[in-house]
């Protein structure tokens, strides 16, 4: 029992060492340390629903971005126009988001692989486009402002950013707990088996496309929650949320985390939303930086950080 | 589930079944009648179709024309994964199992394939004990238990030629399609997995295509052959290898077979 | 009827610059199954040293002519330093080639700044032609049969030449084109180069036609895909007929529903992926 263990346990003493910084650590830093730290958490809720997409169904979905757009704007639009309380609203997104993906699934999962690929980022660039031109729903290009945080008839005021992010905290233990849930689940062993072996389930009895299309539809429901937030942290959301650098950005996080680990894209999420706030305050060239973290990521460390450890542990165990 | 007695008593019929991918028709007009319980044996040199054939049977591959039946019911237009609650299973030529899982795992997974619970969501899989047992009784009829939690992609190329097998049979099919279970097998590895098939249920109907002819006149009743698509000849396994013609095809000549 | 025959004329030059965007990026595919993110920085920094070269010369022809080389040789060196290897590992290239396209970006506002810039034509093309009734913008007929004209090219060199006749063997089998002695590397060497030329030279044009700015190469990228999925990936015809697709659609669109325009091209991508995934010449 205890041989098992020991490959995890550097990574076990990682996470919580993580977990507690993430509990305690706001009451002690400062306010933009604060400020980043809830908006890596809400990009590590729509990173995490990707990671089921891109790391346990194979599902590479490079149109994510659109969905977290639409529980954004779906949140901003009526916040703005109907008074609609804050569960109203995060109701409303998931809704607006994984009835999007219940729409788009069918079309895009007709494609395999590299077509599914380029089909998810153009569906998701016809949305940027609905939320650039429809300016009357939308805004168009200036967006909607104006969000105030939600009052929840708590005792603590959300305009104040370290109870703001407890708030998103809570949001984000509860996803990633069901997320967490899921893939132990016997249907997120499903979507692994899918990811492994398409041929082999589907004469093993499994509907393929059904399952894919509810991890799809799952999935965009947690990246509604996540736009959800997204507009309260923000008070503003414009249509640049779902265009191509957010759409890739998205799978930046999952893959320099590590695809199929959950726990791997929520540190690459701290570390694209760190990596982009912290940089632009030394150089104007954090695109450049951006860039390079991309292409070092896809040549060197494609299964990510998480991978990287486990290669590390296999070596160790074998000298 | 009880199935209605036929009167028509072929466990699988292959009527006229043709397959043509853009120019090169790789199964023409074959026709087969496979009683309950038979073991055929499907042979003839390669690019014969005979691969083709069990992905028509299996619904991997839609027909282009022809009909399969399965227990006197048309299945031709039922989805793959529909065929297989039907009674079908199917091991692949290529060894087709799930690399980055456990033994265990691989047997579960193919154990819950015709399972209602494949969509629960919110409770561990590891919950559903009689799932794991059914994996852990497969386990042992092929002596891995201990091996359990080894990675199937680190097992040796007969291993996995075993656990392939073992997937199909897990969930008890009634006919079983069985592509060259014997591929890369050494002649000791092979003469074990033989045995293996000659001791596989007797009411299950079989479909074994095979390279290895002795593996073939072993294990099967009746022979089919095919050749270029066509289907060729047939017969008892002594009819078929005093078959002049047959040796003919196997080295060569060029026989127009249709 | 002005408006009818305007809005066609309009959208079939606009589907000149897509079939141009979209030619190189269905080739590059066809050939290497790599979708390329950096495919619209061809066309932006194409633009961008059109632009340069046309204001330091006054030569409109010059610009092309030398955006297309620098082009070309930026998308040879692209493909051996970074694609070479990485054939059929489809995240991994996105994620290299999205590498590629924000350094680029990020050079090419370095260099040239944020406002847009307009790539200065010949007087003869800045006019309008007499057809008939109609007035016809010079410089979009200037496209349309430029664009003509490359398709044609690229099409008997496709299917008429010997070298063409190897670029379909390796689109249709790399391995067993290898095999046959096909030298296949030197191919996708080549067929990079092509389709980034054509994007090179779309920027050029595109750059006197609509202006270049920083952000045009990811605005224009997702269309190329549009007419990839539509036209059917690999084929050049398939990248005509789609282009010229996407352009009356997204030009109608902006004219008749200006609030669901570009979401307009979602309707025939739908209708594509319902009846006929692979495109309208795709294989497969």
């Amino acid at each position: 029992m205890l041989e098992r263990l020991q490959p995890r346990g550097w990574m076990m003493v990682g996470i919580a060492v993580a977990a507690i910084f993430l509990l305690v650590g706001p009451l002690t830093l400062p306010t933009y340390v604060v400020i980043l730290l809830t908006q890596s958490l809400i990009y590590a809720i729509v990173a995490m629903s990707l990671d089921i997409l891109i790391g346990y169904t194979g599902l590479g979905s490079l149109g994510h971005a659109a969905f977290f757009a639409i529980g954004a704007y779906t949140t901003a639009i009526f916040i703005t126009r109907s008074h609609v309380s804050f569960t109203g609203t995060l109701f409303l997104s998931i809704i607006a988001a994984a009835g999007a993906s219940a729409i788009i699934g069918p079309l895009a999962l007709r494609a395999a692989g590299v077509y599914f690929l380029m089909i998810t980022l153009a569906i998701a660039m016809c949305i940027w486009g609905l939320a650039y031109r429809w300016v009357s729903l939308t805004g168009g290009d200036n967006g909607i402002t104006g969000i105030l945080r939600p009052d929840l008839g708590l005792p603590w005021t959300m305009k104040d950013p370290i109870h703001f992010y407890y708030l998103v905290l809570v949001f984000f233990l509860v996803c990633f707990i069901l997320m967490f849930l899921l893939i132990r689940s016997p249907f997120g062993k499903t979507l692994v088996g899918i990811r492994d072996s398409e041929s082999r389930m589907r004469v093993l009895g499994y509907n393929i496309f059904l399952h894919k299309y509810l991890a799809f539809v799952i999935a965009g429901a947690f990246a509604g929650v996540s736009g959800c937030l997204y507009v309260y942290y923000n008070s503003f959301v414009s249509p640049n949320e779902a265009n191509l650098g957010h759409c890739m950005e998205l799978v930046l996080m999952v893959t320099i985390g590590g695809p199929g680990t959950l726990v791997g894209p929520t540190f690459g999420a701290f570390i694209v939303v760190f990596l982009k706030n912290m940089v632009s305050v030394y150089t104007k060239r954090w695109l450049m930086v951006l860039a390079l973290v991309y292409v070092v990521t896809a040549l060197y460390a494609p299964d990510g950080i998480t991978g990287l450890l486990k290669r590390l542990q296999t070596r160790r165990k074998l000298t | 589930m009880r199935e209605k007695v036929a009167t028509n008593r072929f466990a699988l019929e292959c009527h006229g079944l043709s397959k043509r991918f853009a120019g090169l028709e790789a199964v023409k007009n074959v026709t087969l009648q496979i009683a309950p319980g038979e073991r055929r044996g499907i042979i003839g040199p390669n690019g014969a179709g005979k691969t083709t054939l069990f992905r028509l049977i299996s619904g991997e591959f839609p027909v282009t024309s022809g009909t399969v039946r399965l227990f006197d019911q048309d299945v031709t237009r039922v989805p793959c994964h529909r065929r297989t609650h039907m009674g079908l299973g199917r091991t692949f030529q290529i060894t087709n199992l799930f690399p980055t899982m456990t033994i265990l795992d691989n047997l579960v997974v193919a154990a819950m394939g015709q399972r209602g619970m494949k969509f629960s969501m919110l409770r561990p899989l590891s919950t559903y004990r009689d799932l794991y047992q059914q994996a852990e009784q497969v386990l042992e009829n092929v002596g891995m238990t201990e091996r359990r939690g080894e990675i199937v992609k680190n097992l040796s190329h007969g291993e996995q030629r075993q656990i392939e097998i073992s997937l199909a049979l897990i969930s008890n099919p009634k006919v079983l399609l069985l592509d060259e279970p014997t591929a890369g097998l050494s002649p000791a590895e092979s003469t074990m997995m033989t045995e293996i098939l000659k001791k596989l249920d007797s009411s299950m109907t079989i479909l074994i295509i095979e390279h290895d002819m002795d593996v073939a006149f072993q294990v099967a009743d009746r022979i089919t052959v095919l050749h270029l698509g066509c289907l060729f000849a047939e017969g008892t396994p002594s009819e078929v290898r005093n078959n002049s013609r047959v040796q003919d095809i196997y080295f060569g000549a060029e026989e127009r077979p249709c | 009827m002005e408006f009818w025959v305007n809005q066609t004329f309009n959208g079939l030059s606009y589907a000149a610059l897509l079939f141009l965007l979209g030619g190189g990026f269905t080739l590059i595919f066809g050939v290497m199954k790599i979708a390329n993110i950096a495919h619209g920085s061809f066309y932006l920094v194409g633009g961008y040293v059109g632009y340069t070269v046309s204001s330091l010369t006054g030569n409109f022809y010059l610009a092309l002519l030398v955006a297309c080389i620098v082009i070309t040789l930026m998308g040879m060196v692209m493909e051996r330093l970074f694609l070479h290897n990485l054939g059929g590992q489809d995240l991994r290239q996105m994620l290299i080639t999205m590498g590629i396209a924000l350094f680029l970006q990020d050079l090419c506002l370095l260099i040239w700044g944020g406002n847009p810039l307009n790539l200065s034509i010949p007087s003869y093309l800045a006019g309008s032609l007499r057809v008939g009734k109609y007035y016809l913008p010079a410089l979009r007929i200037f496209m349309i049969i430029s664009a003509a004209l490359l398709f044609a090219l690229l099409y008997w060199f496709q299917e008429k030449t010997k070298v063409g006749a190897m670029v379909r063997a390796s689109v249709d089998n790399m391995e067993m084109s290898e095999v046959l002695g096909i030298n296949v590397p030197l191919v996708t060497l080549g067929v990079f180069g092509l389709g980034a030329l054509l994007a090179g030279f779309g920027g050029v044009v595109g750059s006197a036609f609509m202006g270049i700015y920083p952000g045009l190469d990811f605005e224009l990228l997702p269309l190329a895909f549009v007419v990839v999925i539509i036209g059917g990936m690999g084929s050049l015809q398939g990248a005509l007929v789609g282009s010229i697709i996407v352009g009356l659609v997204d030009n109608f669109g902006k004219a008749l529903f200006p609030e669901l325009s570009y979401f307009t091209l979602f309707a025939p991508m739908a209708i594509i992926l319902a009846l006929r995934p692979t495109g309208l010449f795709g294989k497969g």
